[in-house]
């Protein structure tokens, strides 16, 4: 059989987005299919997890078996649908407020895993869906419909805070950048373990502090610096501490840790969805002896 | 000699109690008695009175007694405490730290006697022991001989090394041979009638509904720990492995049921295990499922509420929310297991079930049938079939690229559904309202006809027992329950019987959808019905009254129990000859 050579239009649906013009999630959308078509993945073998929220929508339009959770849940699905078959390629993505305001608990846990999982967070600082409320990365005064007098919240750090929590794979990308970003989600998708790729997705219509110009002028490319080294784990935290979180590219990589699912007792080489469920009585009377 | 009889011990939680308790249910089990075997606990760990009953009898036996014939106490408290409901001619061995025994006043016809078993096992090098003794004494005390809990030591303590064997086998002796002296013949009453023997098994309910979900395929399992749940989750894990399935410890009850959404829809089965507060967690994904049309399986083993309730005590109030909670109009699936034995073909139902709606089932047991022990005849597994329900053949699927039709509109409303991994299956899987192929769309037309869709797929659930009936064909009266009721309902109707009131049983256990038709058969037929349940609000009599009609509503009479206890026999005896002696022919409700 011939192999099949795909093109980031293998991953488009029928379906127009709706998202406003000039939202930063188109960027993401079109790394994503470029990330794909780069790995040249069969559609049928990869699952997209998305959350609720403008950003969540994009499991409506990227190609793929798509999930399109509740809010803040992308990480247990991903990690159910990564179980049950592990030779699937597990994309999760999600907004802001989904993945680090109601999600939050699910994102620590599933980093200190590792479980070979891809997680792409639309950060645009806002929930946009819900029109304009501050998001929990939105800064400390930050004014919103729901904060008119400003935020009294700190952020959080979702950079540092996957660092402390153990990511094995950190990056941060620009929805400005769409190539720069397809090249590091390939390579995230590549890496055996959670990978962490925030991507700036600015919010047009909602976000008027966090806006192209505002990135375009404070981001420093990592990737750019000979001397920035992502094994460096302090270096990493050090970095991503002294550019208040304003970097981009890739941040921490370590290839060393085991995944969860390779340490998980019983978890096989074959996929569990292929396991085999039936068997003679005579085997479960076995069983049975145990409680008399 | 005795048919039956209750044996109790009660001491301090941390001490070893339901060791004592398990040892002994063990080694009558293999002598063939049939067990009841029932602990009593607080939500601490060490200290706080605990006690572990067992109901000894020559037939099945499918909840406690009213009264106590032997108390094995290690403290006062547990006299204190249990004393009230021993048996006339009921022996109470006494031996905590220091100090006599004492019968609280007014407890007449009880014999107090002291083993000093403390002493003992600290005589052979460890206190703990003690238990061990106890063990020792009861045997003495029931007419069973050393020798017939030996080998239950020795597979006890097999991994610890002979010298624990031993001493522990020492300690039963000096137990056995201190009773001996300490009762005289005297009490041979006590003595329990040969038992035939026969091989059969003890478990818990927690560990049928564990046993049958992994003979019914279930390959993953992701929960949270709870009382009385986890015990599903610790079986599990050691069995799962050997069949290439794993256990996820989630880090809460919205991962734990999201995990399994996700595992269920990429075609694995797989199942979590709560209780209320968790379940209550679980709400929002419950819906998910049922509009991502994903299979999965919740036990819910329910304990008292709301809130934390009493987490250690046995309720049945959570029927409203596993038959409705969740917001929006959600299909779903609740069996309750009538036995601990019928815990283990819930389970395989609940597969079953849930691969062919492609939907929610949730197996609702309660903290007495989780927990309690129960001897088991057998399990038939020839009975066990799985069925994993509509999945696309290679024929059905989209070869051609483009859209899948998951959700496409059947005659029975279920739809076969693609496996992420199937070329040719894409589909969005969504919460959202969504077209035959998943896309989102608030469209109206498609909107009802998608409800329509889902609603259809259970206009009838077939191929489970949805109520257990056993009675005359025409009673007088019906008794109706749920769940672990059974036992106390059952022996209800056989002291009824005995007394001349034709008295039928029906046991619910299809909770949703409502089997109407043939619940509204059954009290057709009697002239007064009683409801009796585990809840202050009478849950499932509103659940009946929602599904029948006014004549049947208005002969409806409830009886609801809600101290954390089991009903017992007499509990439902007394209000129900009172209620349909002539003379209470106006009384609207019992109890
Ligand atoms: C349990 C629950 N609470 C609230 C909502 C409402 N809701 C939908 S999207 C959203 C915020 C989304 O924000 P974010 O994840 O940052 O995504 P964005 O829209 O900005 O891409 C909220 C609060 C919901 N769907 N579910
Ligand atoms: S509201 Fe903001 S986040 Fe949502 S689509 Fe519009 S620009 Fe994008």
């Amino acid at each position: 059989m011939a192999t099949v050579i795909r093109t980031p239009k293998d991953y488009r649906t029928n379906a127009a987005p709706w998202w406003c013009p000039g939202c930063g999630d188109f960027g993401v959308l079109r790394a994503l299919q470029e990330a794909a078509a780069k790995l040249n993945l069969a559609p049928e073998n990869v699952v997209l997890v998305a959350g609720i929220g403008c950003s969540g929508k994009i499991g409506d339009y990227f190609r793929s078996y798509s999930v399109h959770t509740v809010h803040g849940r992308t990480m247990p699905v991903a990690m159910g649908i990564k179980l049950a078959n592990r030779d699937l390629t597990v994309i999760a993505a999600g907004g802001d407020g989904d993945g680090y305001g109601i999600g939050l608990n699910h994102f620590i846990h599933a980093v200190r895993r590792n479980i070979d999982i891809t997680y792409i967070v639309m950060d645009n600082h806002i929930y946009g869906l819900t029109k304009g409320q501050f998001s929990p990365t939105s800064a400390q005064g930050f004014k919103t419909t729901s904060s008119p007098a400003g935020t009294a919240d700190r952020p959080i750090k979702p950079l540092q805070l996957a660092l402390s929590a153990g990511v094995t794979y950190l990056a941060q990308a620009f929805s400005s950048h769409p190539d720069h970003m397809a090249e590091i989600i390939a390579e995230a998708i590549q890496h055996k373990g959670f990978s962490l790729v925030n991507c700036i997705s600015p919010c047009v219509t909602y976000n008027k502090v966090n806006t192209y110009d505002f990135y375009k002028e404070r981001l420093v490319n990592l990737d750019e610096d000979p001397d920035y080294d992502p094994r460096n784990y302090d270096l990493a935290v050090e970095t991503v501490r002294k550019y208040d979180e304003l970097v981009i590219g890739r941040i921490y990589i370590d290839d060393s840790q085991p995944s969860y699912q390779d340490l998980l007792p019983g978890y096989a080489e074959e996929p569990l969805v292929k396991a085999r469920l039936e068997y003679e009585p005579e085997h479960w009377q076995a069983i049975l002896k145990e409680f008399a | 000699m005795s048919n039956e009889l209750t044996w109790v011990v009660g001491g301090q939680q941390g001490e070893g109690i339901d060791t004592t308790g398990e040892i002994l249910a063990s080694a009558l089990n293999r002598l063939g008695y049939y067990i009841y075997g029932y602990r009593t606990f607080g939500s601490r760990i060490k200290g706080g009175h605990t006690n572990y009953r067992i109901r000894i009898a020559q037939r099945p036996v499918y909840g406690i007694a009213p009264q106590i014939d032997v108390l094995i106490a290690f403290d006062q408290d547990s006299i204190n405490r249990l004393a009230g409901e021993m048996a006339p001619g009921g022996v109470v061995v006494f031996n905590g730290k220091g100090g006599r025994g004492k019968l609280p006043p007014g407890v007449e016809g009880v014999r107090l006697i002291e083993v000093p078993m403390v002493d003992l096992a600290r005589e052979l090098g460890n206190p703990i022991m003690k238990n061990m003794v106890g063990v020792g004494v009861s045997a003495a005390l029931l007419g069973l001989a050393p020798e017939d809990i030996e080998p239950i030591i020795d597979e006890r303590f097999a991994g610890k090394g002979g010298k624990l064997v031993e001493a522990n086998k020492t300690a039963l002796r000096r137990g056995y041979d201190a009773a001996l002296q300490a009762l005289g013949e005297a009490d041979g009453h006590l003595h329990l009638a040969p038992a035939d023997g026969r091989r059969r098994y003890l478990m818990t309910g927690d560990e049928a509904a564990a046993f049958g979900a992994l003979v019914a395929g279930c390959r993953l399992v992701a929960a949270y720990p709870i009382t009385p749940a986890s015990e599903i989750m610790h079986w599990l894990v050691k069995k799962l492995p050997q069949y290439g399935g794993v256990v996820v410890q989630s880090e809460d009850e919205i991962a734990a049921i999201s995990t399994v959404i996700g595992a269920g829809y990429a075609g694995v089965r797989a199942l979590t295990s709560t209780s209320g507060p968790g379940f209550s967690l679980m709400q929002e994904a419950l819906g998910y499922a049922g509009m991502i049309e994903a299979p999965c399986v919740i036990v819910n083993v329910q304990r008292a509420g709301p809130s934390t309730g009493m987490p250690t005590k046995h309720e049945q109030s959570d029927l409203f929310e596993m038959v409705m909670g969740s917001h929006g109009d959600l299909p779903r699936i609740v069996l309750a297991p009538v036995t601990i034995e019928d815990c283990f073909y819930g389970a395989v139902d609940a597969f079953n079930l849930a691969d062919r709606y492609q939907t929610p089932v949730i197996l609702a047991l309660d903290l007495a049938l989780g927990l309690a022990k129960q001897t088991v005849e057998g399990i038939d597994f020839e009975r066990v079939r799985i069925d994993r329900g509509a999945v696309a053949l290679p024929d059905d699927l989209n070869w051609e690229g483009g859209d899948f039709k998951r959700y496409r509109f059947t005659d029975t409303g279920i739809s076969p559904r693609s496996l992420p991994g199937m070329p040719g299956g894409l589909h969005l899987a969504t919460g959202l309202e969504h077209d035959e192929t998943g896309h989102i769309t608030e469209d109206r037309g498609n909107r009802v006809r998608m409800m329509q869709k889902r609603l259809r797929k259970f206009t009838q659930v077939d191929g489970v027992e949805a109520v257990r009936y056993e009675g005359p064909e025409q009673p007088e009266v019906l008794l109706v329950g749920w769940g672990a009721s059974y036992g106390a309902l059952r022996e209800a109707r056989e002291i009824l019987t005995e007394r001349g009131v034709a008295t039928g049983h029906a046991h619910i256990r299809l909770l949703a959808p409502f089997p109407a038709g043939p619940v509204a058969e059954l009290l057709g037929r009697a002239r007064h019905v009683i409801v009796a349940e585990n809840n202050a609000q009478g849950q499932l009599a509103a659940l009946m009254r929602q599904h029948i009609d006014s004549a049947d509503k208005a002969r409806l009479r409830t009886l609801n129990k809600y101290d954390g206890t089991l009903f017992l026999p007499a509990e439902i005896v007394e209000p129900v000859l009172a209620a349909v002696s002539p003379m209470a022919a106006s009384a609207k409700e019992v109890g």
